[in-house]
């Protein structure tokens, strides 16, 4: 092997004048739309992430002021620069915005933007589904942010305790904004983790196997699959709690059997691992800054897996922490207790290898390890803290203080804000091509570290001291002037320093082009060069991957991609194309088409967006004409942009690997995608049924006596549904079945009566409690049964609609024995609907049997 | 015959999943725990005894704890497959092979501690209260 590397020789690539032919026809492939308007139609993720990336850091700017808004008022004892009433909107939604709008988009945001880099990748799987993602939470985001200046704000704290935020005489519109527009969010956070999943998994490059993945994408996975785990609870949560809301079923009103701490269960399975949700993909930013400033290798790499997975498992056995103080028996307190100890045990981990990789290596002082070398102490802290809060007696004496605010300010400034600016100060020369300020940067560190320790601390000492949260001033008695007075000076102190890291990015622009791969890193992503037309297209060939730092060890390997001598050097065919490899050693299975271009993300979007706003307003009419536009509009996308038959069976990808064009079942992206957001709907369900054993333990008898209005769904009729459901989905399998053999017509017709079949078995469902009078409103047990078969229902009708459409893809001749892809991924979608079918009927049917 | 018992450990075609076991049986141990002692206060109220769920949750520890030491007895026999030394960073099936089996043994032991955190409150607590 010579000093330059080995030259992979192909003849063609050796000639500038086909590499410049190659170049020019993957520029035309990759080319952003122009003009005013047609630009928003982009969906390649550097234009989708720019966006998102944005949009976010703008929310997250908005919620900063609404906090120096409390700040300001919290200033001095008995001030009333702002009433109780617009105090209570303001930390509501601080809350909730660096929740919802900022911390969790973000981190999606920078993964959309940073994950095809790091994979040596064009794009992401699904860019559509990215794009749509990116405008749902754009319209939620601004529905939810501009509520306050409607005075229309939600009001309850961001975790929205019932029954104060589920009574309309305590709590208005603003609680169902909270509810619909956060929903509406929510949908987009799973599509994202979709996504994510899926490129991970599948996008990875030749070579890249899982032990050579950057630690990044090892952290985006592990995030990814908690999104789909935490998430769908919160959303059961939020079905219930609109069902409160708008038609007064009384899930958690306890004078008809409900009950509000169940609320609180499903607001924190989902609380709880969503700060390891925003925690460790900043965490992850500085598995890759820490090794470029290091200049070496990082150390530890199976223990950084072993935190992150670790993390991830144990962050789900943490909720109830939040709940120390609702009198839940001792030994239940004692559980979460115990685990909340034992997540202390992964989190150390990380950090400590992190402080060898920078002890065993020749440490560059740059700015992005200064705000990395910062988080870690104000992190630590926040840690340390939280370890005290974990023990239930310390937790009785500071729950509901401001002990409590600096908490968890220390962990998620410290473990995710901080973090954040260092990706920015890191990755802006990537994105950019241009470096941020070293001056600007550490003038804005300084201002941020200093303000937010002065700022925060003595909120430890003003909490033990007796103030509560969510008081909108205090008593001079109370002896805690003082400390608050530093509180605000340090919380305006931290602003300015944001607004310096503002004032720097809008320098940015004038300033000169930094060399490429500044940093002197040895991550894909870095092969980006800056301020080309190239940025469109990722990398210039699909490497072949053989360490995980290959910029610095595999000789030659940046000239290799730049010349095209490694895979898919070119667009033949002007198509935007992905490399499909295996889950664990990245083998090549496919070459995939993703979509290019189009508005029909953000027209899904928007209509989507439609049924949650006016379903707010209590517009019906308007929610249902917005839904079954976004249906049209979805099966729109869908048929012209999904299972595209290819011109050809397979191509060339070079070095002789040649590879299908089309792929269905397990090899291809679709049938995991499938897979993984059935998975998330699962969850939600398995939210739903657990609603229904809790009140049962909550109740001496369950369900009650046999009243009118209260006995129900009996048995037939569950039994009915289930045996429809049951046969709709044999009936698909069968369709796939003599569809792969060949045997179009019975395919068909095994289509057509498993559609019949579905749609009939939801409406039995449906049937059981209607005939038997169950009335929602009277009691918790009516109300959970009609939850669990709408559930079931509106996921058969669906399911039928998914029938149809693979049936009309078959008649048009899009759907074929060899081109199945469609009848694969329902099949996926109907066994998810034939287990929760058997879940729910057979709870519903037997279980007021036995109890 | 502990050598024939550790090659079948080196041979089983346990990939991914190898990984997720161990913190998987912490979760399934600790939901079962939390349940349990959940419903039997629920139903029986703040002076109900504990001394059955302490029994229940010792036997569940116990089986816990042996499967979470066969996993790792699996990802140590894995972990020395034949090759060159850590850190397994080449892009070959035995280095992948053992940055899993290594990855999987550090997690069992993280979730051998946390199962025993969980047991603990079983012997703390003698009722509901």
């Amino acid at each position: 092997m010579s000093e330059t590397g080995p030259e992979l020789v192909i003849a063609d690539q050796d000639n500038p004048a086909v590499r410049a032919a190659q170049e020019e026809r993957l520029r035309a492939t990759w080319a952003p739309p122009k003009g005013l308007f047609l630009k928003w139609s982009d969906v390649n993720n550097t234009a989708v992430g720019k966006w998102y990336t944005l949009t976010a850091f703008a929310m997250m700017l908005f919620a900063g002021v609404l906090a120096l808004i409390m700040r300001a008022q919290l200033a001095v004892p008995d001030n009333d620069l702002v009433s109780a009433s617009t105090f209570n909107q303001l930390f509501t939604l601080h809350g909730s915005m660096m929740m919802f709008l900022f911390a969790v988009p973000m981190f999606e945001a920078v993964a959309v933007l940073l994950l095809p880099q790091l994979l040596g990748a064009r794009d992401l799987p699904f860019p559509r589904l990215s794009a749509f993602g990116y405008w749902s939470f754009l319209i939620g985001g601004v529905f939810v942010g501009g509520s306050i200046f409607f005075d229309a704000a939600p009001d309850g704290g961001w975790f929205m305790y019932p029954p104060l935020s589920t009574n309309p005489a305590t709590a208005g519109i603003g609680a169902d904004i909270w509810m619909l527009g956060l929903s509406f969010i929510e949908v987009s956070s799973i599509a994202a983790a979709v996504e994510l999943i899926v490129g991970v998994l599948k996008c990875r490059p030749p070579g890249m196997r899982l032990n050579l993945m950057p630690l990044y994408a090892w952290y985006i996975l592990v995030v990814a699959v908690m999104i789909l785990f935490a998430f769908p609870p919160l959303i059961a949560g939020d079905i219930l709690f609109e069902l409160e809301r708008l038609l007064d079923w009384p899930f958690f009103d306890a004078s008809r059997g409900g009950d509000p701490l169940l609320w609180q269960h499903l607001f924190w399975i989902f609380g709880h691992p969503e700060v390891y949700i925003i925690f460790l993909p900043s965490i992850a930013i500085f598995a890759m800054v820490v090794p470029t400033f290091a200049q070496r290798h990082l150390l530890g790499y199976p223990w950084i897996v072993l935190a992150a997975v670790g993390t991830g498992f144990l962050s789900f056995g943490l909720w109830v922490h939040h709940m120390f103080a609702t009198g839940l028996p001792k030994i239940s307190l004692g559980f979460f207790s115990g685990a909340s100890e034992a997540v202390a045990i992964p989190t150390a981990v990380q950090i400590f290898a992190f402080i060898a990789t920078i002890w065993a290596g020749r440490l560059v002082w740059s700015t992005p390890m200064l705000y990395a070398a910062g988080s870690l102490v104000i992190f630590v802290i926040g840690g340390l803290t939280g370890v005290m809060v974990a023990v239930a007696p310390f937790d009785w004496q500071s729950h509901d203080t401001y002990f409590i605010v600096a908490h968890f300010h220390y962990v998620l400034i410290g473990g995710s804000l901080l973090p954040l600016f260092a990706g920015l100060y890191y990755y802006w020369p990537l994105v950019t091509g241009k470096k941020l300020s070293d001056e600007l940067g550490r003038i804005a560190f300084w201002l941020m570290f200093v303000g937010f320790n002065i700022g925060f601390f003595p909120m430890h000492i003003s909490g033990l001291m007796g103030m509560p949260r969510r008081v909108f001033t205090y008593p001079a008695e109370l002896g805690i002037g003082t400390l608050n007075f530093l509180s605000t000076i340090g919380a305006f102190t931290f602003a300015l320093g944001v607004a310096v890291v503002v004032i720097d990015l809008f320098l940015s622009p004038r300033r000169e082009f930094a060399p490429r791969n500044p940093w002197n890193a040895g991550t894909l992503e870095w092969l980006a060069i800056p301020k080309t037309e190239s940025q469109d297209w990722g990398v210039r060939s699909i490497p072949l991957i053989e360490s995980r730092y290959p910029l610095w060890d595999q000789p030659g390997f940046v000239k290799n991609v730049d010349e095209g001598r490694y895979f898919l050097p070119d667009a033949e065919e002007g198509q935007r194309e992905l490399m499909i490899t295996t889950v664990l050693d990245a083998e090549p299975l496919q070459v995939a088409r993703i979509g290019g271009p189009t508005f029909k993300p953000m027209l899904a979007a928007a209509t989507l967006g439609g049924v949650f706003i006016f379903t707010t307003y209590h517009l019906y009419w308007l929610a249902l004409i917005s839904g079954a536009a976004a249906l049209v509009a979805i099966l729109w996308w869908l048929w012209t942009g999904t299972g595209i038959i290819p011109e050809k069976p397979a191509k060339d990808a070079g070095h002789g690997v040649v590879l299908p064009l089309y792929a269905s079942g397990p090899s291809s992206s679709g049938w995991w995608a499938m897979f993984i957001a059935m998975t998330g709907d699962a969850t939600a369900f398995a939210g739903l049924v657990f609603g229904y054993f809790y009140y049962w333990t909550i109740h001496p008898k369950f369900p009650p006596d046999s009243l009118p209005g209260l006995a129900g769904p009996g048995l037939s009729w569950p039994m009915i549904a289930l045996a429809l459901i049951v046969a709709g989905w044999a009936l698909t399998i069968a369709a796939r079945e003599t569809n792969a053999r060949g045997r179009v017509g019975l395919a068909r017709l095994a289509l057509a009566v498993a559609a019949a079949m579905t749609a009939a078995g939801g409406l039995a469902g449906l049937a059981g409690p209607w005939l038997t009078g169950l009335n929602p409103q009277l009691h918790i047990y009516p109300a959970i049964v009609w939850v669990l078969v709408i559930w079931i229902a509106a996921h058969a009708a669906i399911g039928m609609i998914m029938q149809l459409f693979t049936l009309a893809r078959s008649f048009a001749g899009v759907m074929t024995p060899r081109h199945d892809g469609d009848v694969r991924n329902i099949t996926v979608y109907h066994h998810f609907l034939a287990l929760s079918a058997l879940i729910t009927f057979a709870v519903i049917g037997f279980f007021p049997r036995l109890a | 015959m502990t050598e024939a018992f550790r090659q079948l450990a080196e041979r089983l075609p346990t990939s991914l999943w190898l990984l997720i076991v161990p913190p998987t049986v912490w979760a399934v141990h600790f939901l079962f725990c939390y349940i349990l002692a959940a419903v039997i206060c629920a139903k029986g109220g703040p002076l109900q005894s504990l001394d059955q769920v302490r029994l229940a949750i010792t036997a569940a520890t116990i089986v816990a704890l042996l499967i979470v030491a066969a996993a790792a007895y699996v990802a140590w026999a894995q972990m020395r497959i034949e090759g060159d030394p850590p850190p397994y960073e080449e892009s070959t099936d035995e280095d992948r092979h053992r940055f899993l089996a290594t990855a999987a043994l550090l997690l069992a032991a993280l979730s051998f501690v946390a199962i025993l955190y969980t047991a603990i409150p079983a012997f703390m607590f003698a009722d509901c209260q």
